[in-house]
């Protein structure tokens, strides 16, 4: 279930990648903000479901800490883009992310109980994943402005420590 | 630990010894843009580490096991080093955040 998501988002990304070598493909700052603030509204979905759904105290809580998180960046990236001018721009990444997720949280939405916990908790790990290597390699570099870049950043360090946190209760759930 | 642990240092500055009290100091670790800040320090049994969070994100102090120090965003929090030793510690939330304190015998 997780592969589908990464299919699509790697495909996506790949082709983003490969346009990397045309300055004229690589997103541009107004969609690279969009990227960004998808990704965070995407994983705090998630972790209401799993708030809603699971009864696993380390689950639950670590859906609490990816809702805090993803807000506390969201809130920042909106207060950057409005300083900025900057009008968020819909493109083929976040839709890919989003649809992706969407598909993933219809097969949550099926499993309860421990089923439901490992699923989110794996899928948290591979969500994380991919969107640290999205950072990583097309969003940081591509970023013009600076402030963005910083941002994107102090995101991409919460995005790896969210992984690792998935990575620690996925470790005590079985 | 509070009657024994009050008496010594007590104890000791009637003695005229009061070394271990006198000089406790406090050792601050800023918290900022995810990271500990500085990273490692040195510090002496009966030092207080405050650790300030300038980020708006909540973080933690934590050594696995033993004990945990919460930061909401904007708050301060600390601990006075009981025992010697090495202490590796990192953030529950965001396990990529680590610090260590190496603590000194009195
Ligand atoms: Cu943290």
């Amino acid at each position: 279930m997780t592969t589908r998501l990464s299919m699509a988002f790697i495909a996506v990304l790949i082709l983003g990648a490969t346009g990397v070598a045309r300055a004229a493909d690589k997103p541009t700052d107004p969609q690279i903000a969009h990227i960004a603030y998808t990704a965070g509204a995407l994983d705090v979905d998630m972790a209401k479901l799993a708030i809603s759904k699971s009864k696993n105290k380390d689950v639950v809580g670590f859906a609490n800490d990816m809702v805090r998180d993803h807000e506390a960046v969201n809130v920042q990236a909106l207060d950057l883009v409005k300083k900025l001018k900057v009008t968020p721009e819909d493109n083929a990444t976040s839709t890919a992310l989003t649809e992706a997720t969407a598909a993933e949280k219809t097969k949550l939405e099926r499993l309860e109980g421990a089923a439901f916990d490992k699923a989110y908790v794996a899928n948290e790990v591979a969500y994380h994943k991919q969107v640290n290597a999205a950072l990583e390699t097309v969003l940081i570099p591509s970023a013009q402005n600076a402030e963005l870049k910083s941002l994107l950043e102090t995101g991409l360090k919460i995005f790896q420590g969210h992984e690792q946190h998935a990575e620690m209760v996925a470790a005590g759930l079985n | 630990m509070s009657a024994h642990c009050h008496l010594l240092p007590a104890l000791a500055l009637a003695l005229g010894m009061g070394a271990f009290s006198a000089r406790a100091e406090t050792i601050t670790v800023t918290i900022e843009k995810m990271a500990f800040s500085p990273a490692e320090i040195s510090a002496s049994v009966g030092d207080t580490v405050q650790w300030v969070n300038k980020d708006t994100f909540a973080h933690t102090a934590t050594v696995k096991g033993e004990w945990e120090v919460m930061f909401p965003v904007a708050k301060s929090g600390s601990i006075v080093l009981d025992k010697a030793g090495t202490l590796a510690y990192f953030c529950r939330f965001h396990p990529n955040m680590k610090g260590r304190i190496t603590v000194s015998a009195p």
